[in-house]
């Protein structure tokens, strides 16, 4: 600094700015100015963000929360015996469940629904499950007279929820006259009521609306999620430790570090094409099935559990790893037994997150085929199945208007999970990772 | 089924192979009767060495028939056949063995081929006859393993060397997966595209402007030839990834990240930062649900506010207005690292010379770290190009080459997925183009990749 004044010698007519003057007083405001608008357009864009995750949130709370509920009709059944097709004798034998079981009751609820008079129409088709559940809990009931609450259709159970705007008119509102009229015939009688829909929660895909539920598609994400968890778990930790604690430095190393890198960024639909070209065609392996959606997952968040466990591994202190070398174990030995236990709690968060991401996947699963229909819960790792995010797809496709609130409960379901996985993962992180 | 059922058993034995390997050392340890010492290694080393021998050529050998044994089983199912019954080309062979897998597999109610029934339980023969022959085989080479090892036992067998130089081994194969998974992508693509540039020239398709991928079903047929002109699909992923979506994250993301970083009180960015990563975490479906029943139907009011007459129900805006804020915690996270790592001197510098925060960030900070934000943006833009749920439930099918952000475009994810979703044959163009369109993503994405993660590590290396 000194050098500088001595060979510019500070012009002696320049004044001190005088900063009480107008004009700079002006300039001063439009700076200060200048600065609240950006700290207000930075506060903005984040209120912006969270504004779109809350509407998000609240569109899907709103129409989704319905879906959990169903109406159901209450109908008096007679198990009459000559109307279901049954032997009294033949019930009484060995067989008499199986007989039970294979009687007639569509026609028993036919003859049941009558007494709705004009709403005969109005009870859900499966609705008959519910007489055979009901006698085959309690075969007593044969003969004698119960009352029953049976599903309606997904029209009246949405006109009970108060989906449809009555006063629009008739051609605009999407439920015709008589349904309607159906529905307060029914509600005034006190013949309806809506409840919890636990078959939503149990059951599997369905044409219809108020049948349809995501439990065959939740055990084919836990299937699915499983033999992803089985593959690339292993997998990315010892990968990690390879990388962290034996690779040499060289080519090899240099490539497979490449190679993990570049895999992370891969767009997903890309691993389906694999699962398709490779497993599906070129191996055989049964389409649909959680098997390949698993290991095909599994290629697509092992970068993640790699990456994720590198750092764990690198976060261990070298004095860990010289302690035990000191006392006589093999590098191995120190790895497996003081290393990696301690570098555990990170590599679990990072498996959880990449686990988290392999549950809301849907593109590459879309390509091996599992957007099959599939109306059963799934029995194995190779029969079809579907995954959550895949049902939440199928039936937001779906032109029935009862899909809408039933694909919302699904993301409401799917999102539950996710965040409570995300959470465990960050308790994980918080309780047991230590910093040294 | 049959094949986990003798990977159950390849384990089981494997499991009782240690055993053995693990008792003997014990012997060994009491028979020299002077404490654990006078044997090298540990019995469980002793153990896991004999397991390890027993194991490996059986997994070997129910890997490689679990993976190539269809073909096998194929190859003895046509042979069956008389040759002049033999389905002349390799797509008829194709999708008789298919029908004949849907018939086995209880998945086809009825063949349309008259061959496929009667090939039926040639087929469950050939398929049982290799299962038992690939499962006897691995037994028989487990115990084989198996007894070898044990009979190398000795007091002195330095089992624990052998166990760590095979562990090692394993580690090795496990870093190998990405590797291989890698040629895997690359293979695949690059197969099934050049089968589809042997139909359509690579010309065309790079450069055409028209995309209707019906072919013929029948050679009569008129009017359908089909055109696999992709630049549309590329224009209306670049519209939507790059540029729309863009326009949204860049500024939200940025102005999320300076204000985190430069404004925040520590106890809001708490709150903040884990609500901006809950953005990422949902699942691109539920975007794409929320884009298609939500976000589109008031871009569609909004345009025919505007005066337009044929707004369409699922145009660019809405798709890409969705993907944008899926992308913001992505950009946001990526200009808060760029802004951390400009050295502190320089911040505190520029706000020691009077300046304001603002005018530190914009004539500072950013230019500063403005190599890192564009690594981020353009990862964020890879990221935004190969996203596919949201412009498959939002973004329409129709290849238009337009400019018109109300108007429908499609994407080169959507049809991909448009193309090899329902029941195609296999060796037809229209589903061997979607191979060549993952190949121009994935060729597209890894450019971007690279380039960008080069950009910001020369970035991080200027400031260290």
């Amino acid at each position: 600094m000194a050098s500088m004044s001595d060979s510019r010698p500070p012009k002696a007519e320049r004044q001190p700015t005088d900063w009480t003057t107008a004009a700079m007083q002006r300039r001063i405001a439009a700076r200060y100015r200048g600065e609240r608008n950006f700290r207000r357009l930075g506060a903005a864009a984040l209120v912006i963000a969270a504004g779109f995750l809350a509407f998000l949130l609240f569109t899907i709370v709103r129409d989704g929360a319905s879906g959990f509920l169903r109406t159901e009709a209450r109908i008096d059944v007679t198990f009459d015996a000559t109307t279901l097709g049954v032997d009294p004798a033949a019930i009484a034998g060995p067989n008499g469940k199986a007989v039970l079981a294979r009687a007639d009751y569509p026609g028993l609820l036919l003859k049941a629904a009558e007494q709705l008079g004009p709403a005969e129409g109005t009870l859900s088709d499966a609705a008959w499950l519910d007489l055979r559940a009901a006698l085959l809990a309690d075969p007593s009931l044969l003969g004698k007279r119960a009352t029953l609450w049976v599903p309606v259709r997904s029209q009246i159970d949405l006109l009970a929820k108060g989906k449809y705007d009555l006063a629009a008119p008739a051609d605009s509102r999407g439920v015709s006259d008589r349904e309607v009229a159906n529905w307060r015939w029914l509600d005034s009688r006190g013949l309806l009521r809506t409840g919890f829909n636990s078959a939503f929660l149990t059951g599997a895909d369905s044409t219809e609306p108020e049948l349809a539920g995501i439990g065959g598609a939740a055990l084919g994400s836990l299937l699915t999620v499983l033999v992803t968890i089985a593959i690339a778990f292993p997998l990315g930790v010892l990968s990690a430790v390879w990388l962290e604690e034996f690779a040499p430095r060289g080519r090899i190393a240099d490539i497979i570090e490449l190679s993990i890198n570049n895999l992370a960024a891969v767009p997903s639909i890309i691993f389906g094409l694999l699962g398709l070209a490779f497993f599906l065609n070129f191996a055989g392996m049964p389409r649909s099935a959680p098997l390949v959606g698993g290991i095909t997952l599994a290629l697509m968040i092992m970068p993640v559990i790699v990456i994720a466990s590198r750092v764990a591994i690198k976060a261990v202190p070298p004095s860990i790893r010289d302690a035990a070398l000191g006392i006589g174990a093999s590098p191995i030995q120190v790895v497996f037994h003081h290393v990696l236990p301690l570098a555990l709690p990170g590599i679990m968060t990072g498996t959880i997150i990449g686990v988290a991401r392999a549950l809301g996947e849907t593109a590459p699963l879309l390509l091996i085929g599992m957007r099959a229909f599939v109306t059963d819960v799934p029995q194995g790792f190779t029969q079809p199945a579907t995954v959550l995010p895949m049902q939440v797809f199928l039936w937001s496709d779906d032109v029935q208007r009862g899909f809408v609130e039933k694909t919302s409960a699904a993301i409401i379901v799917l999102l539950v999970v996710l965040i409570a996985m995300n959470s465990l993962a960050i308790y994980l992180r918080n309780r047991f990772e230590r910093r040294w | 089924m049959r094949l986990l059922i003798a990977f159950a058993l390849v384990i089981g034995l494997a499991g009782i192979a240690y055993l053995m390997g693990r008792a003997r050392a014990g012997r060994m340890v009491a028979a020299a009767g002077a404490g654990i010492g006078a044997v090298h290694s540990r019995p469980v080393y002793h153990g896991a060495y004999v397991a390890v021998l027993a194991l490996t050529p059986a997994l070997l050998v129910l890997a490689g028939w679990g993976i190539a044994g269809e073909r096998v089983i194929e190859a003895q199912v046509l042979g069956s056949l008389p040759a002049a019954e033999r389905p002349a080309t390799p797509n008829d062979a194709q999708a008789l063995m298919n029908e004949v897998r849907g018939l086995v597999r209880q998945d086809l109610p009825q063949a349309f081929n008259p061959l496929a029934p009667k090939l039926t339980p040639v087929y469950e023969a050939a398929s049982s006859n290799g299962d038992l022959l690939a499962g006897a085989l691995a037994v028989a080479l487990l115990a084989m393993g198996g007894l070898w090892g044990l009979s190398r036992l000795r007091p002195d067998f330095r089992a624990r060397n052998r166990v760590e130089s095979q562990v090692r081994i394993l580690l090795l194969l496990a870093s190998a997966v990405a590797i291989l998974t890698t040629f895997g992508i690359v293979l695949s693509l690059i197969f099934e595209s050049l089968r589809f540039f042997q139909m359509v020239s690579p010309v065309e398709f790079l450069t055409g402007l028209q995309w209707s991928p019906q072919t013929a079903i029948r050679a009569d047929q008129v009017g359908s030839t089909g055109a696999f002109g992709a630049v549309p699909l590329f224009w209306g992923t670049i519209f939507i990834g790059a540029i729309i979506a863009m326009a949204v994250a860049i500024p939200l993301g940025l102005m999320s990240a300076i204000y985190l970083t430069q404004y925040a009180q520590p106890r809001l960015r708490r709150w903040l930062k884990p609500i901006l990563e809950l953005l990422a975490g949902v699942p691109t479906v539920v975007y794409g649900f929320f884009a298609a029943l939500t976000v589109a139907p008031l871009v569609r009011s909004l345009a025919l506010a505007l005066g337009m007459t044929d707004a369409s129900s699922d145009s660019a805006l809405a798709a890409g207005l969705v993907m944008g804020v899926m992308i913001i915690p992505f950009v946001s996270s990526m200009a808060d690292d760029s802004l951390a790592a400009v050295p502190r001197a320089m911040r505190d510098g520029s706000l020691a010379m009077g300046a304001t925060m603002s005018e530190t960030v914009k004539k500072v900070l950013v230019p500063a770290a403005l190599p890192g934000i564009i690594g981020g943006v353009l990862l964020a833009v890879s990221r935004a190009i190969g996203e596919t749920m949201i412009v498959v439930m939002a973004a329409g099918l129709a290849a238009n080459l337009t400019a018109n952000p109300f108007d429908s475009v499609t994407t080169v994810t959507t049809q991909i997925v448009a193309l090899l979703t329902g029941d195609q044959e296999f060796d037809s163009a229209k589903t061997l183009s979607a191979f060549a369109l993952g190949l121009v993503l994935f060729v597209m994405t890894l450019i971007l990749n690279i380039y960008a993660l080069a950009v910001v590590k020369r970035y991080r290396e200027a400031y260290e």
